[in-house]
């Protein structure tokens, strides 16, 4: 199986597979315990609107995705604070007119002929090297920013108000969580398409949240548990000659049903393995 | 069934000790649903003040306001002479364990730690300070030697003595606590109240309960919110708050009340 990393789109591929999912697991798992799934969800639908417009002022798509997916995380973030009863309502909508946005500038772009499905069902076989230094600029920023505000950003999760009360910048740091939340979605999109994003950001932090006791170390198994589905599921996809984004959350699907069916099982014998 | 105290507490704190919270026409409402109607309260530090009332009646929207977390519509409050904002380091909290993530991933001592944040900066780990703080605090409250257990593992007693554990840590002023009794055991009840008390001898005390009976014997002044606010300095419980309350007195038939808060107000 190693000959096929002689090829160079297969490298780039394991390479983007590698520094998406570990960005994923950090993000993935304060998506995770912060309950904004949701919001992830629509920054990554309305993320398509930014696809449409790069198409139409001739710029790279990654950069009017990430530039449109960060205002609409913005925005997401702001409503969400102000009007809490209504929030679900307006990210739902944000969520299909980014999408719609996009669709109609591309329609309205002349001469293009964009391939929808790849940024659907994502395109790993087809990431430049160029992107690669993109995703390690994204994983690294993401990297050092919650090692830098690791305690505060434990604390805002865990309970919200207390973290008020003491004193962290619980706005600003949720708004630039929202902002981090926004380029590792545009990276995943590369990865497994925008509809499929939200699976590999949550299933991994969601079976790693259940075997540890620090948020920390959640980040960590939920990486490991990403790149472990990713390259299991790329490799699947060129042995069995089948959409690799798919495949990727596949595995990671079976991953999940059988850790909820081990839950079941374990139940019954109680006691839970903690690392 | 509940005995008598055998020692009365003593009554209000002297009038010339300053104020520790101060409401004056204090009104507030969810979306259109008035919650609170002109509450005012005046209570002087080292007092030791038990809210009542039945739910949804607007105990723990008073006690946010009062920790600054919401904003009256009208009306204003002052805590330590000061906006809940500016004195937000000189207070702590202990909200209700149900509303916090049971199955989060993190551990006693930081949960404990947290309440150091105030002191702490970001990029930095816990100061020495902080941490000797703490484990002083968890060994006060009983759980130093569980400090490495993943919250979701703890009783419903244990998690709430860590959570009175990361309140103290912050070196609060006035404690506010909402329900600290909700989901534990009898016996930790009565060492909670023990534990309060023993507080008090430092700092000024605010808990919302639905307990009288417990409450009863702790606490020095008795205020009962039901969208309007009776408040006794004395710790008595009148007629008018139980008339106004009268959702809560499933605890007061449950527990029976001591006699010393009825028999002054029972001619009502």
């Amino acid at each position: 199986m190693w000959e096929i990393l002689h090829l160079e789109f297969m490298r780039n591929a394991v390479l983007a597979g590698i520094l998406v999912s570990l960005c994923c697991g950090i993000i993935g798992s304060l998506v995770v315990v912060n309950r904004i799934v949701f919001i992830s969800g629509g920054i990554a639908h309305a993320a398509y609107g930014g696809i449409g417009l790069a198409f139409l002022l001739g710029i790279s798509p990654t950069l009017g995705a990430a530039g449109f997916a960060v205002v609409v995380a913005l925005v997401m973030g702001l409503v969400s604070m102000r009007a809490k009863y209504r929030a679900d309502t307006i990210i739902g909508v944000l969520w299909a007119v980014g999408m719609a946005l996009g669709v109609v500038l591309i329609d309205l772009t002349p001469g293009y002929n964009v391939d929808l499905m790849s940024y659907l069902f994502g395109s790993i076989l087809a990431v430049p090297s160029h992107e690669l230094w993109y995703m390690l600029g994204l994983l690294s920023a993401v990297f050092l920013l919650i090692v830098f505000f690791y305690k505060e950003y434990l604390a805002l999760s865990y309970d919200e108000e207390f973290a008020v009360i003491v004193g962290v910048p619980v706005r600003t740091l949720y708004l630039l969580l929202l902002c981090m939340t926004a380029l590792c979605v545009v990276m995943v999109i590369r990865l497994v398409g925008l509809i499929l994003v939200i699976a590999l950001m949550t299933i991994p932090p969601y079976i790693a949240e259940k075997y540890t006791r620090s948020l920390g170390r959640m980040m960590c198994v939920a990486s490991l548990l990403g790149v472990v589905f990713t390259l299991t599921g790329l490799w699947l996809s060129y042995l069995l000659d089948l959409t690799s984004g798919a495949m990727i959350i596949l595995v990671a699907g079976v991953a999940f049903f059988a850790s909820a069916a081990g839950d079941a099982f374990g139940a019954k014998r109680s006691g839970r393995g903690e690392v | 069934m509940k005995t008598m105290p055998d020692t009365i507490r003593a009554g209000p704190q002297p009038l010339d000790k300053p104020l520790a919270v101060e409401l004056k026409g204090v009104w507030f409402s969810y979306e259109r649903t008035p919650v609170l109607t002109d509450v005012s309260l005046s209570l002087r530090q080292g007092d030791f003040l038990g809210i009542i009332g039945p739910n949804g009646g607007g105990k723990t929207t008073l006690l946010k306001i009062m920790l600054g977390l919401l904003k009256p519509d009208r009306g204003s409050v002052r805590i330590l002479g000061d906006t809940p904002l500016e004195a937000r380091h000189r207070v702590g909290y202990v909200p209700q364990t149900t509303s916090l993530n049971i199955s989060f991933p993190v551990s006693a001592l930081e949960i404990a730690l947290m309440g150091r944040l105030s002191l702490a900066r970001p990029g930095r780990p816990y100061s020495r300070r902080d941490r000797d703080k703490v484990e002083e605090l968890l060994r006060r409250v009983g759980m130093w030697e569980l400090r490495d257990r993943a919250v979701g593992t703890l009783s419903g007693g244990q998690r709430q003595r860590v959570l009175i554990a990361r309140a103290l840590a912050t070196d609060p002023e006035i404690l506010f606590l909402d329900e600290p009794a909700t989901g534990v055991d009898r016996e930790f009840e009565t060492d909670l109240f023990r534990l309060l008390e023993d507080l008090n001898q430092e700092a000024t005390i605010v808990v919302i309960t639905h307990d009288i009976g417990v409450i009863s014997r702790s606490v020095r002044s008795v205020a009962c919110v039901n969208r309007r606010l009776i408040f006794h300095e004395g710790g008595q419980i009148t007629k008018e708050m139980i008339d106004m309350a009268y959702a809560c007195p499933v605890d007061l038939v449950a527990h029976g009340l001591p006699h010393r808060v009825l028999e002054h107000h029972d001619e009502g």
